[in-house]
């Protein structure tokens, strides 16, 4: 077996300086009961790389890559160029086989990436101070509202109808199984809603999404100061990050926490994940924030260094009083990440930005010039939404069935709501081309 | 310079202030180079990317367009290559050599697993596809699924936690959801944990309003099945909702009693959690199904080789009994006939969904890794993978154990534990004999861990170390231990280490005056190599 | 002279009226080394006796500060935010965290004297 260097005789060298006579002795402590008598029955043997590698692209020939047709899916995650440069870095085996820095003084590679990207994630979002980072965007809303729930010592969270509905789920999920009360909006396809009137004495945080799941830009400075006069805090989540490179950042909207994904900067699609978490905050509530942090220092002979730093709020020190019981995080998606993010600097990340807006621009007039089609939004960033003239998930199955990926049916996210039956979400980023918007027009002509 | 000054004081005592023996013009040391942060590299109009000029288009922002510069640096592609290549050059890494520490399986991590992971129609699926174009990746999905339930003897998994902490709370919710169901969750409050348990285990129940009460262990480092019996209570009155129980326990040790506990458990009507983090130790010569386990959560990046990554990201699917399974949380994988879907929230679906707790389908791209990890071993790879775990600790524990303290009698699993006992009076500590153990150029063990053992040193050579490396390795902890035993070393102990990139960090300083972002008025300290050349 | 007390959570407490001045003893500060943060209790909160309402942080350790007598907190060490330090050069002095107004001066009786303070840290070992 390629991945094990012990021979037998090695085996049996150790063994004798163990003093054992066979490896089942070292096993005695199992139970006899427990004691598998062979090998798991049914299971296959091992097989060489080539073998492996076939069995994968035998997976692969199943599926429809993105990169071979029309494609506009969004709806949390988002198909973007990632540099080659990307994958080479996080590659390295100093940085991809590395584990947490605890031992700083063998670990600055890790530490300080991690410090230049908790900068680059308070820079982005407009805030003081973020973290090394959390599992994804997801989570990171969710251990957003436990973090304004200990700040307010309040237990009711308010959730827009504009929250991407996974993002709304896991948040009652948590809330119904730590005890606490998410009150979520009705869907909100127009952008219309406005929480202000729903925040309250006992509100200890509102979460609103910008672009809201829907797509539509908004202005939060008066959620915030609403929010702020009542004691609670504003939550703003962000699933398109690039979005900050055009949109003014909820940290100068007044927010308190601001999560986003990641994953749109560095990280490939990868059906769902692994995805990073972006998770920024005010100086005055860093010790109440989850997840790990890096910290600068100086070593014995006065040069600087980082390492990780307020670790008294984790769980490996606090136990059962943990800000979290967080301890993984997402470390090479993180790098991913700034490599990323340095590769374009303030110029490339704005004109990604740019082209984003440019793309969907286009895209939503000529959806919404199809017969039957209404565009929802005033305001968009790369996503929008439209009304079909019909249900949009079989719009969307017999556009698959012509190899277009035409989009998400808001019905996939939101099910048994007659409300949203109709309703497409269409995303372009940068990777749009003509090739793929044309077929996609021709096809939902002939469609609908 | 007021900050440089501010920042020198509270210096810890215990680091010994060392003075650079022959600097550099540069500050470098040939193949170890100084790097600036890119903050401090970054000119206005360089730029590592090449994109086409936007199209004029009408903002559609409702006016928020941003003001004013981000502040991020440009650099130039060749630039970003040589900065990130000259940090990787600071890690100790797995590919580098033995990186003994306890409790995290630092495994090779074959690179077929990142090639397979990479490829178009992989790698680059979107999660929202229509079903239809997905069929080879749920499949994927659940061919893992089959090989997590065989190996560990279990009916259901539940794929989509994220790492092992959040493969807890999943499983500590589906217990709490059987609770509710069985309108016995108000009553039963209390989580039972060992002292020695990873923190992540009391900090999970403690989120979801469990009183976490400690078990004791027995002089053998195994738990005391009467106390454990004791606190359990009467079945019918038991306030303990279940057990949370790390096996092989984090001393290295299999519970002996462990049929006895889980029996004990299930008659108080409480559930059996199984902290997976060392199945690595077992796979395939132990189900865990077997022993009365109701969920497990499986850190697919500890047993199943997926990368660490410098702490992220991992996968924890939690195996779940025929007790737990309806609870399982949104999504999982169906077979219909000949066609794959995914069950999703608020589709027509049997059992009591406990929720979401990610978006999306789970770690796919840890998923398809460690498939091809599994399917590279095999069953009978995966047996001697373990086996050979067990050995190498076995080895090293006694090739240690006159020179160094073990911390229990009898063979280990897959790491071997030592107490500091054998550093008394050496003014040497755990934390020093780690340190030398860098500039021998190791990864040092796990330090202080587990709680219960004093100045715990937990080594886990893995399976992926040679003999003859695994000789160096011990022969340099003998020497380490001669060298602290000698009485007259602790200086030395203290300076380490000596030639890695830093020597001992500043952590009192960095924790008290917290410094978490560079800012234009950041300036390195002085003697700093950077400042100097600035000057 | 002010009456100090001990606690065997190696805390003290100075009593001066009806106020007592709450910190944690020398012995306590070796123990958890480089204290690097200090959450005090706000004035105006009440507490009781065995209440945790304060922690101690060192690089590596969060430890709880629990009331030694019930009463009502009527000054906290605002000067341990920025210098924490204070707390291990001068644990019984500038290193206070918090000041009592006392509700049961009872309460005093069960805690110790300085010599038995003494001789319960011996016994520790």
């Amino acid at each position: 077996m390629r991945y094990l260097p012990l021979t037998p005789i090695d085996r049996r060298d150790m063994l004798a300086t163990i003093g054992a006579k066979s490896v089942d002795e070292l096993f005695r402590d199992v139970p006899a009961s427990a004691r598998l008598p062979g090998k798991i029955s049914g299971l296959p043997d091992h097989l060489g790389e080539l073998e492996v590698e076939r069995a994968f692209q035998d997976f692969a020939a199943k599926n429809v890559s993105p990169s071979t047709a029309p494609f506009f899916i969004g709806a949390g995650a988002y198909r973007h160029h990632v540099p080659s440069t990307v994958d080479y870095m996080i590659q390295r085996g100093e940085f991809l086989t590395s584990y947490t820095p605890y031992q700083p003084e063998i670990t600055q590679g890790t530490l300080q990436y991690l410090f230049e990207f908790q900068t680059q994630v308070s820079l982005l979002t407009g805030m003081e101070v973020a973290n090394a980072s959390m599992y994804d965007g997801s989570t990171g809303a969710s251990e957003a509202v436990l973090m304004a729930n200990r700040i307010t010592r309040r237990n009711k969270a308010l959730i827009s109808g504009g929250l991407h509905p996974h993002y709304r789920a896991i948040i009652e999920t948590t809330a119904h199984w730590q005890g606490y009360h998410a009150v979520a909006g009705k869907a909100d396809p127009e952008g219309l809603e406005d929480p202000i009137a729903k925040v309250d004495k006992e509100t200890s945080c509102v979460v609103v999404q910008n672009p809201s799941f829907f797509g539509h830009v908004r202005d939060f400075t008066k959620l915030a100061a609403a929010c702020h006069a009542a004691g609670a805090l504003l939550i703003v989540v962000v699933t398109e990050v690039v979005s900050l490179g055009l949109i003014k950042p909820a940290g100068e909207m007044g927010a308190d926490i601001v999560v986003c994904e990641g994953q749109s900067i560095g990280n490939g699609l990868g059906f769902g994940g692994p995805y990073v978490g972006l998770f920024a905050t005010r100086d005055k509530y860093v010790r109440q924030m989850p997840g790990r942090l890096v910290g600068e220092t100086v070593d014995a002979d006065g040069k600087r260094g980082f390492v990780l730093t307020l670790s008294t709020r984790e769980q490996h020190i606090r136990r059962e009083k943990a800000t979290s019981n967080i301890c993984t995080n997402a470390g090479l998606c993180a790098l991913a990440f700034t490599v990323h993010l340095t590769l374009l600097g303030e110029a490339g990340f704005r004109r990604l930005a740019e082209l984003n807006h440019a793309k969907a621009s286009e895209l939503a007039d000529r959806v919404a010039a199809v017969p039957g089609v209404k565009l929802l939004n005033d305001s968009f960033f790369n996503e929008f939404t439209v009304r079909l003239p019909k249900p949009a998930a079989p719009v969307v199955e017999a556009l698959a069935g012509r190899r277009i990926l035409a989009g998400v049916p808001v019905s996939r996210l939101i099910p048994n709501d007659p409300a949203v039956d109709n309703l497409l979400l269409l995303a372009a980023t940068e990777t749009a081309t003509e090739a793929g918007m044309a077929p996609l027009i021709a096809g939902l002509r002939e469609v609908l | 310079m007021v900050q440089s000054l501010d920042r020198s004081q509270g210096r810890s005592g215990g680091i010994a202030a060392g003075t650079s023996d022959n600097p550099t013009f540069t500050g470098n040391r040939a193949l170890q180079i100084e790097e600036p942060l890119i903050f401090e590299m970054g000119q206005p109009g360089r730029c590592g990317v090449d994109l086409p000029e936007p199209p004029k288009v009408k903002d559609r922002l409702n006016g928020l367009r941003r003001a004013g510069e981000i502040g991020l640096p440009g650099l130039s592609e060749p630039q970003v290559v040589q900065h990130y290549t000259r940090l990787s050059q600071k890690n100790y890494a797995i590919d580098m050599g033995v990186y003994p520490l306890g409790s995290c399986t630092m495994k090779h991590n074959p690179r077929i697993n990142e090639k397979v992971a990479r490829l178009s129609g992989i790698g680059d699926l979107h999660p929202l596809q229509p079903m239809s174009t997905v069929q080879g990746a749920l499949e994927l999905i659940d061919g893992l699924a089959h090989w997590l339930k065989a190996l560990s003897g279990m009916p259901a998994v539940a794929m989509s936690p994220a790492a092992g902490a959040h493969g807890e709370m999943c499983g500590m919710m589906a217990i709490a959801a059987a609770l509710e169901a069985r309108g016995e969750r108000a009553r039963r409050k209390v989580v039972l944990a060992p002292e020695s348990a990873h923190g992540t285990n009391p900090a999970t129940a403690a989120a979801l309003g469990f009183t976490v009460k400690p078990i004791p262990a027995n002089e053998r480092g195994r738990v005391d099945l009467d106390a454990l019996k004791a606190a359990l209570g009467p079945a019918n009155g038991s306030e303990v909702a279940a057990i949370m129980l790390t096996n092989p326990n984090t001393c290295g040790l299999f519970e002996t009693e462990i049929v006895e506990i889980s029996r004990a458990v299930h008659e108080a009507g409480a559930f059996f959690y199984c902290d997976g983090a060392n199945f690595n130790a077992i796979v395939g010569r132990v189900r865990p199904g077997d022993l009365g386990v109701d969920c497990m959560h499986i850190n697919l990046h500890k047993t199943f080789s997926t990368p660490h990554g410098g702490g992220g990201p991992g996968a924890g699917p939690v195996v779940l009994s025929a007790a737990l399974a309806p609870y399982a949380p949104y999504p999982w994988i169906v077979k219909d006939g000949e066609r794959w879907r995914v069950a999703e929230d608020g589709a027509a679906v049997d059992g009591k969904p406990l929720g979401r707790l990610k978006a999306f389908h789970g770690q796919m791209g840890m998923f398809t890794r460690a498939l091809a990890y599994i399917m590279s071993h095999g069953a009978d790879g995966l047996k001697q993978a373990a086996e050979d775990a067990v050995l190498s600790a076995n080895y090293v524990m006694a090739s240690l154990q006159d020179i160094m303290t073990p911390a229990f009698e009898g063979p280990c699993m897959h790491e071997a534990l030592f107490d500091d006992s054998f550093l008394k009076d050496t003014g040497v500590s755990t934390l020093d004999f780690a340190k030398a153990m860098i500039d021998e150029g190791y990864h040092p063990m796990t330090m202080y861990f587990p709680l219960v053992v004093h100045g715990a040193m937990l080594i886990e050579p893995t399976e992926s170390q040679a003999k003859e490396d695994l000789d160096l390795f011990i022969a340099a902890l003998r020497s380490l231990a001669e060298r602290a035993k000698s009485g007259t070393a602790a200086e030395e102990f203290k300076a380490a280490p000596r030639f890695a990139p830093r020597r001992r960090l500043d952590e009192t300083l960095a924790a008290r005056k917290p410094v978490l972002r560079w800012r234009p008025s950041n300036n390195p300290p002085e003697g700093d190599p950077m400042k100097q050349a600035a000057d | 002279m002010a009456d100090t007390k001990y606690t065997q959570e190696h805390e003290w407490l100075r009593v001066e009226g009806d106020v007592g001045t709450i910190g944690i003893t020398q012995y306590a500060q070796e123990q958890l080394g480089d204290v690097v943060f200090v959450d005090v209790p706000q004035a105006g909160r009440k507490v009781a006796k065995g209440e945790a309402c304060a922690v101690v942080e060192s690089v590596k350790a969060a430890s709880d500060i629990y009331a030694p007598v019930s009463g009502e907190v009527v000054e906290a060490n605002a000067a341990l935010a920025d210098s924490p330090g204070d707390v291990n050069a001068e644990p019984m002095g500038k290193g206070w965290f918090f000041k009592i107004k006392l509700s049961d001066k009872g309460e005093l009786a069960g805690l110790m004297d300085e010599a038995a303070y003494t001789d319960f840290v011996k016994s520790l070992g």
